[in-house]
């Protein structure tokens, strides 16, 4: 079946068979192979986007139900500008190791900050609560968070 | 695959600078390219099928449908693989594709390629497969007295103890003083460790790409490429330079990459289809797709003077080593050298055994053996504190082991190991306060629930030594090679096939050659065996100081040349550390200078909340100091610890493969946990630096002994918090509500 949907701003057709996640279309046929699959069962984060700016694990999202709607991936955080400040800040403080989990954390952060823009470390904890890292402990990535927070 | 180049705007960093990371940037914008993100013109998809059963006889194999479904290109079996049909690590003891039997859950029996994923699925389940089920060897301490699971006993006769029992992988005995030695009191205890999985976030993948000439080349996430190409290259019946390896993005690998996946499978169905072909393992498959942490059960007793001195230490490792030998023989050893920790002790008697079993095969993980001992030994510890009324950590200082004193092994300590100068600076680290009742839940242990106000929450406060060896042992001639290109714009191109697998070697290498070579302008070109010699394996805590050495020595040699010759350059060196030599077969004594290269030594100080009315755990507070020799990146080298001190707080809380008669019930996220940001406190790091005469920059390796340490540490403070003996880990809610 034909989708058409908006992915980082740009309007994109797909042609995915029915039970197809977003994720799958996202990597293997619009050829953004940023969001990761390391789970496909919703539990690690690897794949998280924003579907209409909610953050989702496009793994347990049907690519058919992204048709008409509009998504943004890791790759649709930079600008001309340069690196997004949550990018800028994973990247400072050393919160990327083998950096699998680093899109969905990166893209589950800028979600984060828009809707809280100074989180506490409870907040942090429990909002990133959904995104597993295996090689970093998380301190790295909890001073990332609030580096990007005191860039506001 | 282009050279990478280092990001101009960011710190560059020579040695011991807090340099970020080179890879950073195209990791946070999505486009660094993992072994799983690859493609090729005229891709196919490789599966693999895989046995339903622990053991069983293969009857029949009926390929017949699968071959006729649309797309299908391949679908191989046993009789396929053109050369030798068995590989492994260190012994050839693994089918590429099982034979007349399987011998684990999981196994691989057939390969099939098929233009789309999804068709490619569907032809591996229309492989026919006919198993006469086998009785399952899955009780480790029965094993010795079952069937043998590998008659033809692979790894005997390779120097190692005699032992005619069956199903034996290895038997080590480390005989020191005298066994029979008497102390005044005697503490004793059998210690339990399940089996923990490295859980690497990308999983298994590759691409292999034909050559046209016979050839092939393989793109894939692993530790040692050349070593990976030494066992591809016999089993397709190729010469190893016709095989290339090529580190594709690695997406973890804390062990787990050591041993082959995918790269003889995807080879096999490329060079059969002269196509492309790309193998990606899903998580379920991940479980069944590499080695695990082996299992333990130990034994111990200690006995001390009633000062507190350590006289006799007894300890009896079993560990299950799985289906295929893997690394075990080497897990064994590890797991009974550094059995004691980091104590003296003028008698010893260190008794370790790997057997075969039908349970998932296991190897190398971070901490190869001494995670397990330490869990054991540590907890002995406090019991003896406990029995002799002395201060865990007063206990641990009056019997630390220091430069001079000698191994059980009879190896004399002669580089640097601050034994006493880590306790002191781990003990000395500030605890929190206690936090008042009642709170907001997310501060609870278990986290977001609203069962309970905190009335059953107990708070205890731990400690823990970790010790473990630095580089490989035993003998094994490791070496790591460097090649060094100097331009004659005065720009430098290092090459080396040391595997980057997150731990931040590739930076490592960079801030050698900019240090050395006195330049920001070096580049590293990419991973493969076809343009360097083998860099040895990223395993064993030995890559950052093999591959500084190796890179310090090209780099020099580099300068020189063009000292001599002027214009361009190219250079390669070998670095080799100091030699060690086996252990004595009988007596586990060493037959030279030493068995081991080097040893390093961590302390953990942990704040625990247990609510015994539940049975969970917070974690609240967890400081640490290691000994890390030099640190060449000290961001880098935190970003070690906290992430190693998550994996051991993983095995004492939660994570725990869980089999049936041989056969994982747990293969997914879902069921096997892992350490999420609700469940890692924060951590307060002290380094100890004390530079290792015999490392290059005075560096030592430093991934490992945070994972041996903070298991062991964890539960020291939820015995304290419970008063349980806690014998058994991942510790599970039964065992901690009173």
């Amino acid at each position: 079946m034909k989708i058409r949907l908006t992915v980082n701003g740009e309007s994109r057709e797909a042609d995915v068979w029915a039970g197809e996640s977003l994720l799958t279309a996202l990597r293997d046929t619009l050829e953004l192979p940023g969001s990761k699959n390391a789970c496909e069962q919703g539990e690690c984060g690897s794949c998280s986007v924003l579907l209409d700016g909610d953050l989702v694990c496009s793994c347990l999202v049907l690519a058919a139900q992204a048709d008409g709607h509009e998504v943004t991936t890791v790759e649709g955080l930079r600008s001309e500008d340069g690196l997004h400040r949550v990018q800028q800040a994973f990247v400072e403080a050393g919160a990327v190791q083998c950096g699998f989990c680093t899109p969905g954390l990166v893209v589950a952060t800028a979600a984060l900050l828009e809707r809280v823009p100074s989180p506490s470390d409870d907040v942090i904890r429990e909002e990133l609560s959904g995104n597993l890292c295996r090689c970093t402990g998380y301190a790295k990535i909890f001073d990332a968070v609030r580096l990007a927070a005191s860039r506001a | 695959m282009s050279t990478t180049r280092p990001q101009t705007e960011l710190q560059l960093g020579r040695v011991g600078d807090p340099a970020t990371r080179h890879d950073a940037t195209p990791k946070v914008t999505g486009e660094f390219a993992y072994s799983s993100d690859l493609n090729a013109a005229g891709m196919l998809w490789g599966v693999t099928v895989r046995s339903p059963h622990a053991h069983a006889k293969i009857v029949e194999l009926d390929i017949s449908q699968a071959v006729r479904l649309p797309g299908v290109h391949a679908v191989l079996t046993h009789g396929d693989v053109p050369g030798q049909k068995t590989y492994g690590l260190e012994f050839a003891d693994q089918p590429v594709l099982a034979a007349e039997r399987v011998r684990y859950y999981g196994e691989p029996v057939a390969l099939v390629a098929a233009e789309e994923p999804e068709q490619a699925r569907r032809a591996a389940a229309a492989v026919r497969v006919e198993y006469e089920l086998l009785e399952p060897v899955v009780d480790m301490e029965r094993a010795t007295e079952q069937p043998p699971l590998h008659p033809d006993r692979p790894t005997m006769a390779h120097g190692y103890r005699e032992d005619d029992r069956p199903n034996v992988v290895r038997h080590l005995v480390i005989r020191h003083g005298d066994p029979d030695a008497d102390g005044d009191v005697t503490v004793s205890g059998v210690y339990d460790v399940g089996i923990q999985d490295q859980a690497f976030l990308g999983p298994e993948s590759g691409l292999a790409v034909p050559d046209g000439e016979g050839g092939v080349d393989i793109y894939v996430a692993t530790q040692w490429l050349h070593v990976d190409r030494d066992q591809v290259a016999p089993c397709l019946g190729l010469p190893p330079e016709q095989v290339r390896i090529h580190l594709a993005g690695v997406g973890g690998a804390f062990g787990g990459r050591e041993d082959l996946s995918m790269q003889i499978h995807g080879a096999l169905l490329a060079l059969h289809t002269k196509r492309p072909v790309k193998i990606v393992y899903n998580r379920e498959e991940s479980f069944f797709g590499h080695v695990h942490r082996h299992p333990a059960r130990i034994w111990c007793e200690h006995r001390a003077t009633r000062a507190g001195e350590l006289v006799n230490v007894q300890m009896r490792i079993l560990l299950d080593g799985g289906a295929y030998a893997s690394s075990s023989t080497a897990v064994t050893s590890n797991a009974a050298c550094f059995a004691i920790g980091p104590y003296k002790v003028a008698n010893a008697l260190i008794e370790s055994t790997c057997v075969y079993t039908n349970n998932p095969p296991c190897g190398a993980m971070r901490g190869f053996g001494a995670v397990q001992t330490c869990f054991a030994t540590e907890a002995q510890m406090d019991l003896l504190a406990t029995e002799l009324g002395i201060d865990p950590v007063e206990l641990r200082l009056l019997n630390a082991l220091e430069p001079g004193d000698a191994l059980p092994t009879g190896q004399v300590v002669r580089g640097s190991l601050p034994t006493r100068e880590v306790i002191r600076r781990a003990a000395a680290l500030p605890l929190p306060d206690e936090e008042p009742l009642p709170r907001d839940p997310l501060r609870l242990p278990g986290g977001a629930g609203n069962t309970t106000t905190g009335e059953g929450v107990r708070r205890g406060v731990g400690f823990a030594l970790g010790f473990k060896n630095i580089c490989y042992s035993e003998g094994f001639d490791d070496f790591c090679t460097a090649r060094v290109q100097l331009g004659a714009d005065g720009s430098a191109v290092v090459h080396s096939a040391a595997a980057e697998v997150g731990q931040g070697v590739a930076g490592v290498i960079l801030q050698v050659a900019r240090t050395e070579l006195g330049t920001d302008d070096v580049a590293l070109a990419p991973h493969t065996t076809a343009a360097v010699g083998s860099a040895g394996s990223a395993s064993a805590s030995r890559m950052t100081w093999m591959a500084a050495g190796a890179v310090r020595d090209a780099c020099r040699a580099a300068l020189e040349e063009r000292e001599r010759s002027g214009g361009e350059v190219d250079v390669e060196r070998v670095y080799r550390h100091p030699r060690t030599t086996p252990l004595d077969a009988e007596t586990g004594q060493i037959t030279g200078e030493r068995a081991h290269v080097a040893l390093a030594v961590a302390a953990m100080r942990v704040v625990v909340e247990v609510d015994v009315e539940l049975g969970l755990t917070r974690v609240v507070w967890i400081g640490t100091a290691q000994d890390v020799g030099k640190a060449l990146n000290p961001l880098a080298v935190e970003g070690q610890i906290e992430g190693g001190t998550a994996q051991g707080l993983g095995l004492a809380l939660m994570e725990e493969i869980v089999t049936r008669d041989g056969e994982i019930l747990n293969a997914s996220f879902t069921d096997y946990l892992l350490p999420t940001t609700l469940d890692m406190p924060p951590v307060d790091i002290a380094l100890v630096e004390v530079p290792e005469p015999d490392a290059p920059y005075g560096v030592k390796g430093v991934g490992e002994p945070p994972t041996v340490v903070s298991t062991a540490a964890i539960l020291s403070a939820m015995r304290t918090a419970t008063g349980r003996p806690l014998t058994r880990v991942p510790v599970r809610p039964d065992d901690i509500c009173l």
